[in-house]
């Protein structure tokens, strides 16, 4: 079996917090972002990440690609560590893992064509393209995300959210990268333009080879793209496994709860469906709870979790739980 | 593939883009206080570069006829070929008044312009890197900020004897340094934005960043400010040589002739203060309806 394309392991991401009024010299407190993540992320797969805001999705997807400091390890193709490249060589690996981001407008510079927009990758990985050269692999692109290449001279305020989302899908594309990281690409669309960008996002990775993160905090919408779903809370893993396993039998008390969340689009169905609730608020990640992080809200929670940190094993369905198991009748509302 | 109808309905031919600037040509162009302040500023501009093929006299030569009967024979009029009469001294008004126009406006664009380069490089440049980089520059300003510039300038001045070129490097050193803190305060938040982590992502190197992303986002701010800066180093020079400090005569400028003008206003020779200070006037009108027209046409969101 060859290596995995990307190999996880114990990734950390670190925020020092220095409040107003600290003085220099203070220690400043730390917020863990993300807290020892390990997984595995073989060819050509999609790995979905889902989890409430705060959680660290967005921070572990650049902790990966080092936009945030970050500690652990990540290995590229099972043998480059890219926490410890020089700047030089990550700039190589660059080339080959994309982003697309969250607000399809803010991440297209206004005062730039979609030429110079699409045309930057390019422009930064490729110095042996010509201008000639550039245009064409641009227009090439445009056409492949359903953008009408004469459209190259336009600013990205003329278009509408969905549109800009292929503009930046776009971009991400130009330089045929073999990871695509996408943070939250739907989340500021429309239903019936999710789909059409979900659509396109699932064809590309079809025909380019793409091996893909995709996060969302939308679940339905992850069941559809990804080929297993990775579920965190405050910063840890709390379940990951196939997603058909994942969805039909999750395991992990936290993945219940958001699973008996989701809106059956069905009124009848809707109406006699049972919320499994979770109570109290999420707790500060600058102080989390001891032990297992969910417990302060975990319908199972016992004195044991206080004191342990559950550990997911290397199985195919990863629980990080002490007492996993489908959902009990006394925890239905 | 997913095309839109209007998409479809377009043409072969590559369209053009409205850019954001067209959309702000549009707009200044129909807001009716800066088109008159650009019309003052053509017609200043114009004075100033070419007025001088209309004088009859060099702003230099005295006017023997009228020496020392200024007050009765020296006023406004085309028979004598002193359109704004003379100075004092018998030269004429009108061919000074060209050059002063010149001299002021030079100074206030040269100003602007040094304020401009160096304020964005060094503000954009903090405010990107930030951290210790961002609290050292800064802290530096507020530092040079803290120093009477008016006194420093004076003392230039007296140190390395009246000249023009003094007057540039002095008005350029202070004028820097507000336009450095709008940039950083600008670029602070500019680099939040996603499109720059989508370039930083991609490995664009960071003075590329702030040369392609940050500074053309910022060159509204900029422009806007540039053209509310050139008046106060029009002002600033002018004090300079109200006080009897600035350019060395015989060139001269218009807050200079307006000194020697307000000297000379109790034998009734009114035009010699007149006629200066209503192109003084009409250079500051012209460049802060500009200004206000500029920051209305490029941040239609704030008004």
């Amino acid at each position: 079996m060859t290596a995995p394309l990307l190999s996880v392991r114990d990734l950390r991401v670190t925020f020092p917090i220095s409040r107003a009024g600290d003085m220099p010299w203070t220690p400043p407190r730390l917020l863990h972002a993300v807290n020892g993540v390990s997984f595995d992320l073989p060819h050509g797969e999609t790995l979905g990440i889902v989890g409430e805001s705060g959680c660290g999705k967005s921070s572990l997807a650049r902790g990966l690609i080092r936009m945030v400091p970050s500690s652990g390890k990540v290995l590229w193709n099972g043998d480059t560590d890219l926490l410890g490249l020089s700047p030089r060589a990550m700039l190589k690996v660059r080339a080959q893992i994309q982003m697309v981001f969250q607000d399809p407008l803010a991440s297209l510079n206004p005062r730039m064509t979609l030429g110079q927009i699409i045309g930057e990758p390019l422009r930064t990985h490729r110095p042996d393209f010509s201008a000639k050269n550039r245009r064409q692999a641009v227009a090439a692109m445009m056409e492949r995300v359903g953008l009408l290449p004469q459209m190259i001279n336009r600013y990205p305020h003329e278009f509408s959210g969905g549109q800009c989302q292929r503009i930046g899908i776009a971009r991400a594309l130009v330089i045929k990268p073999r990871l695509l990281i996408c943070d939250e690409p739907v989340s500021a669309l429309d239903v019936s333009i999710q789909a059409q960008v979900i659509d396109l996002l699932k064809d590309l990775q079809r025909e380019m080879g793409l091996t893909m993160i995709f996060i969302a905090h939308d679940l339905s919408v992850v069941k559809t793209i990804s080929d297993r779903v990775m579920v965190l809370y405050l910063g840890r893993m709390m379940e990951m496994a196939p997603k058909h396993a994942l969805y039909a039998d999750p395991q992990h008390p936290y993945t219940q709860a958001l699973l008996s969340a989701v809106p059956i689009p069905d009124p009848v169905a809707e109406r006699a469906k049972r919320v499994i609730p979770v109570e109290g608020d999420l707790p500060s990640p600058l102080a989390p709870p001891s032990g297992c992080v969910f417990r302060t809200r975990c319908p199972r929670a016992a004195p044991a979790c206080a004191k342990e940190i559950p550990q997911a094993g290397d199985e195919a369905h990863r629980v990080a739980c002490l007492f996993p198991g489908p959902v009990r009748a006394a925890e239905r509302a | 593939m997913v095309a839109t109808a209007e998409q479809t309905a377009e043409q072969a031919a590559p369209a053009a883009g409205r850019s954001l600037w067209a959309d702000a040509r549009r707009r200044f162009f129909r807001n009716r206080a800066a088109l008159l302040g650009f019309v003052i500023l053509v017609f200043v501009t114009a004075f100033a570069l070419f007025g001088g093929a209309l004088a009859q006299w060099s702003g230099e030569e005295l006017d023997y006829a009228v020496m020392g009967q200024v007050a009765e024979l020296g006023g406004p009029s085309l028979a004598t070929g002193h359109y704004f009469g003379t100075d004092d001294l018998g030269r004429d008004l009108y061919a000074r008044t060209v050059q002063g126009t010149q001299i002021s406006l030079a100074v206030g664009v040269i100003g602007a312009l040094i304020a401009c380069v160096v304020g964005t490089l060094y503000g954009a440049t903090a405010g990107y890197f930030g951290g210790r980089t961002d609290s050292v520059m800064m802290r530096l300003v507020d530092i040079f900020m803290a120093v009477p510039y008016m006194f420093i300038l004076i003392l230039l001045l007296v140190m390395y004897g009246r000249s023009i070129t003094i007057l540039f490097i002095g008005v350029g050193l202070i004028s820097w340094m507000e336009m450095a803190r709008i940039v950083r305060g600008q670029t602070l938040s500019l680099k939040g934005r996603e499109f720059v982590e989508a370039a930083r992502a991609t490995g664009v190197s960071a003075p590329v960043i702030i040369a392609r992303h940050i500074v053309p986002n910022l060159l509204g701010v900029i422009a806007v400010y540039a053209t509310l800066l050139v008046p106060l180093m029009i002002l600033t020079e002018s004090f300079i040589s109200f006080l009897g400090l600035g350019v060395q005569e015989p060139m001269t400028s218009l807050g200079a002739l307006i000194s020697e003008g307000a000297g000379t206003i109790a034998y009734g020779t009114t035009w010699q203060l007149g006629f200066p200070l209503l192109f003084f006037c009409l250079t500051l009108f012209g460049f802060f309806f500009v200004g206000d027209g500029l920051r209305d046409a490029l941040d239609p969101k704030d008004r």
